[in-house]
């Protein structure tokens, strides 16, 4: 298809101050959760200037790759207001399928990237089964994904079979440490999803749909669009997401192992609400997710440049997570004070 | 006018539409038709059966017996979107549109036609297409701009356009129903939806709903009233007079004591709502009283700052300065739950959103703001509840299945005086602050309404009245009070035989 641009007329110039409000004022960049991140940054200087080394920022952002995956996928599910807590069941079924399916010391597959497909199919399958119990049999999603993460979790012992596999495809496991441009391929991995999963909230039906969904699913219903396969694509997509994050964190380990989103689950939901996607749906977007969860690995990186105990991490970043998304989501307090 | 001497062919309607609901029969033997280029009015009562005959000509319902009937040819519309596929497109009382998307998507939602290619949208072309439609209905909309920043006003001209595309889809004409297109619209903006209208008729087929019947005379080439369910009269609106068609729609002439002047006992000597100097929200310097058993008015256009003044009154708006005393004792609140303990009830304007629990029983919307009276020590007694409820059920008239039905299903006027309940309930109330308590209820339920503030008012309880219309509020009150720019402007008093003038009471509004 060529692009014919002969009908598009441009926009009149707006003067600039008012094309910047328009740009926090529409949401579409997550303007909140930046200022958070750049806040974050300016007290990490002061505390540890090496925060800020090529060194370190590498480190954030292989440590950030497999979340931000995560949170692709799962921001067109909390957009149409739905959940999805299977993420770490489902990484578990993908990365153990990858595991066993490349040259491994347990058996003898030797799929090479195709394990890769089969891993990300695998997850596909399970956010299918999600959507479909949400759409068509009217479970919240809530329950349905926290059974889907057992399922995930079963799938993943199985293939385990009390000995864990181990990886010996050398091309793979490249993958998370041989530099391309300076970053493993597993971090362009991360930002290539990014850039689609934009793409397809911002130029596709199913990414505008799922907008739709969110901001109102009687009115799309009643507009004719199809929610039920919209919310069922949702999960999908977020189970493809999981399934791709369950291989690169596996790419990094080398080993399958059951535990391998372990701790995800956290990181990317707490991400995705401090980067502004609103849980009741319908507002931010997978730029606004991103942010959010590079707030969180800076957060918890952070901490440890800092020398702050590693018995109290947890706890202190529990409560920063509680004081960001407080402080990103002041603006919407007034949007939902109810005067009855 | 030609159009209407010249009868053009019938296009869309009813044949003998039947349709019950449990213990309610909406629709009775319904026969209606929409011709070519024609405005067709529709009006009756809340619980007349508008809504549900809305709701079967857009496809939401089917009907249990008689024909949806399209260009002679009887139809059946599976949902919504069939009856868009037909050209049949409804612009929703309650606002139909996503606020979180662009104009453009909402005018062409479903719609998108072209513009979106192999799953791909394609802005330009979207925009472009939006913006055709847009300049029917009005100037200066911008397809690009996020929905939410527009005021109430433009989104309906927004919801007509997204009508007017969405009936485009067929070759033929397209039938465009309105429902309450004016109840969120200013003067000058319903003005310009008249002229929409007009033009809507060159067009397309227009059906019109509105409580306001001088909108219906206004802007219709013929009019059909509704009472029980029945279609009982079908009028031509240039030849009608106005008191018939009340007569037709509530089937008896209510209109002697609409507003039960006759009620209206004198105020007891006892101050019981001192404010002094109060500023806060929209309004300034604003000092007023409230006898025990006086019906102040509160009367002022849009941004008066009386609705902020009720609001603040309910503890619900922070007040930046003044005094507040109810029966001489100072009032320091700044939340309605400490305003609910002083005796204040407070009945704001968005019933359905503000006022009542839409997914709760009429049981439970009754007793959430006092369930101490239904209490014996800290659990709820079911007795009590059961006959207390019942009880008020009765006084007030309340037309509802039962007491467990849900809010959602009563009419307008039903489900205010529920609202009205949820703070009568308290043998304690003093003082009432009703925020347009009428708005949108038929004139039945307003009499019922109005008969009930003058019984409350009989009996010592003071109410504050935000009266939606100048009439209302000047046979309403004891006192009518002006506010404009946030400052009272005007006092009148108002007594059976001797009330205000209009005009003067206008003049000190705008």
């Amino acid at each position: 298809m060529s692009a014919a641009p002969t009908t598009t007329t441009p926009a009149p110039a707006k003067p600039q101050s008012h094309r910047l409000h328009d740009l926090v004022h529409a949401e579409k960049v997550p303007v909140p959760a930046l200022a958070v991140l750049i806040l974050i940054t300016l007290v990490m200087l002061l505390v540890n200037p090496s925060f800020l080394s090529l060194g370190n920022l590498s480190t954030l952002a292989v440590q950030s790759a497999v979340p931000v995956v995560l949170a692709v996928g799962l921001t067109f599910v909390v957009l149409m207001g739905g959940i999805d807590l299977s993420l770490e069941g489902v990484m578990a079924a993908s990365g153990m399928a990858t595991a066993v399916l490349l040259l491994n010391d347990r058996n003898g597959f030797d799929l090479g990237l195709w394990a890769v497909a089969v891993a990300v199919a695998v997850g596909a399958a399970l956010g299918a089964l999600s959507g479909f119990s949400v759409a068509f049999l009217r479970v919240p999603s809530f329950i349905v994904t926290i059974g889907t993460w057992q399922i995930g979790l079963g799938i993943a012992l199985l293939l385990f079979a009390g000995k864990p596999p181990r990886i010996q495809d050398a091309g793979f496991l490249r993958l998370a440490v041989n530099p391309v441009f300076g970053l493993p391929l597993l971090v362009w991995t991360a930002v290539a999803v990014v850039l689609i999963g934009a793409w397809i909230q911002h130029y596709s039906r199913f990414g505008r749909y799922v907008m739709v969904v969110g901001g109102g699913e009687d009115i799309a219903r009643l507009s004719g669009i199809p929610v039920r396969r919209i919310r069922v694509y949702g999960f999908i997509v977020s189970g493809f997401c999981a399934g791709l994050a369950g291989a690169l964190a596996t790419a990094r380990t080398g080993v399958g192992d059951v535990g391998i989103g372990t701790g995800q689950l956290f990181i990317t939901i707490a991400g995705v609400v401090i980067g502004g996607t609103v849980l009741t749906g319908g507002r931010g977007g997978v730029l606004h997710s991103v942010v959010g969860v590079i707030v969180m690995v800076a957060l918890a990186n952070g901490m440890v440049l800092a020398g702050v105990s590693s018995f109290i991490q947890q706890a202190v970043l529990g409560a920063i997570v509680v004081a960001a998304a407080v402080t990103t989501m002041w603006r919407l307090r007034a949007r939902l004070r109810v005067v009855k | 006018m030609t159009m209407t001497s010249t009868q053009t062919p019938a296009v869309f309607g009813l044949r003998n539409v039947s349709k019950s609901f449990p213990g309610v029969k909406a629709l009775k033997e319904v026969t209606l038709e929409v011709r070519e280029h024609e405005v067709v009015g529709l009006i009756g009562e809340n619980g007349a059966g508008k809504s549900t005959l809305l709701k079967i000509l857009s496809g939401v319902q089917r009907p249990d017996t008689g024909d949806v009937v399209l260009r002679d040819q009887p139809v059946s519309f599976g949902g919504v979107a069939d009856a868009v596929r037909e050209g049949v497109a409804m612009v929703y009382q309650e606002q139909s549109l996503l606020p979180n998307v662009t104009v453009a998507e909402n005018v062409l939602l479903g719609n998108e036609g072209d513009a979106v290619r192999g799953g791909v949208y394609r802005w330009g072309a979207l925009r472009e297409r939006a913006q055709r439609y847009l300049d029917v209905v009005g100037t200066g909309l911008d397809a690009g701009a996020t929905t939410e920043s527009l005021p109430f006003a433009q989104r309906q001209m927004v919801e007509v356009a997204k009508a007017l595309a969405s009936g485009e889809r067929t070759h033929h004409e397209p039938v465009i129903l309105l429902d309450e297109p004016t109840s969120v619209l200013e003067h000058d903006e319903i003005e310009k939806l008249f002229e929409i209208v007009r033009e809507l008729r060159q067009r397309a087929s227009v059906v019109f709903v509105s409580h306001r019947m001088n909108e219906v005379l206004a802007v219709c080439d013929r009019v059909y009233v509704m009472r029980d369910g029945a279609v009982v009269a079908e009028r031509n609106p240039k030849t009608v007079a106005e008191h018939e068609l009340y007569e037709l729609m509530v089937g008896e002439d209510r209109a002697e004591g609409f507003y039960h002047e006759e009620g209206q006992v004198d105020p007891q000597p006892q101050t019981r709502l001192e404010i002094s100097e109060l500023s806060g929200g929209h309004f300034h310097d604003v000092s007023l009283s409230v006898a025990k058993g006086e019906v102040v008015a509160l009367m002022g256009v849009q941004e008066s700052g009386r609705e902020d003044l009720g609001r603040a009154l309910f503890g619900a708006l922070p007040l930046r300065s003044g005094t507040i005393t109810l029966d001489g004792a100072p009032l320091r609140f700044g939340m309605p739950t400490q305003a609910v303990r002083d005796g204040i009830g407070y009945i704001p304007s968005e019933r359905k959103i503000d006022g009542a629990v839409l997914g709760m029983s009429v049981n439970d919307n009754m007793t959430l703001a006092h369930p101490d009276q239904v209490s014996r020590g800290p659990f709820i007694d079911p007795v009590k509840e059961r006959s207390t409820v019942r009880d008020w059920l009765d006084r007030l008239k309340v037309k509802t299945p039962s007491a467990a039905t849900l809010m959602r299903t009563l009419s307008g006027g039903n489900q205010q005086k529920v609202v009205l309940a949820k703070w009568l309930l308290d043998p304690d109330l003093r003082l009432l602050v009703l925020d347009t308590p009428t708005r949108g209820l038929d004139i039945g339920a307003k009499a019922d309404v109005y008969r009930l503030i003058r019984e409350l008012a009989a009996k010592g309880l003071s109410v504050l009245l935000i009266a939606d219309t100048l009439d209302e509020g000047i046979a309403m009150s004891h006192r009518v009070i002006t506010m404009k720019d946030g400052r009272i402007t005007g006092e009148f008093a108002s007594h059976p035989g001797n009330r205000p003038d209009k005009t003067d009471v206008l003049a000190r509004m705008v």
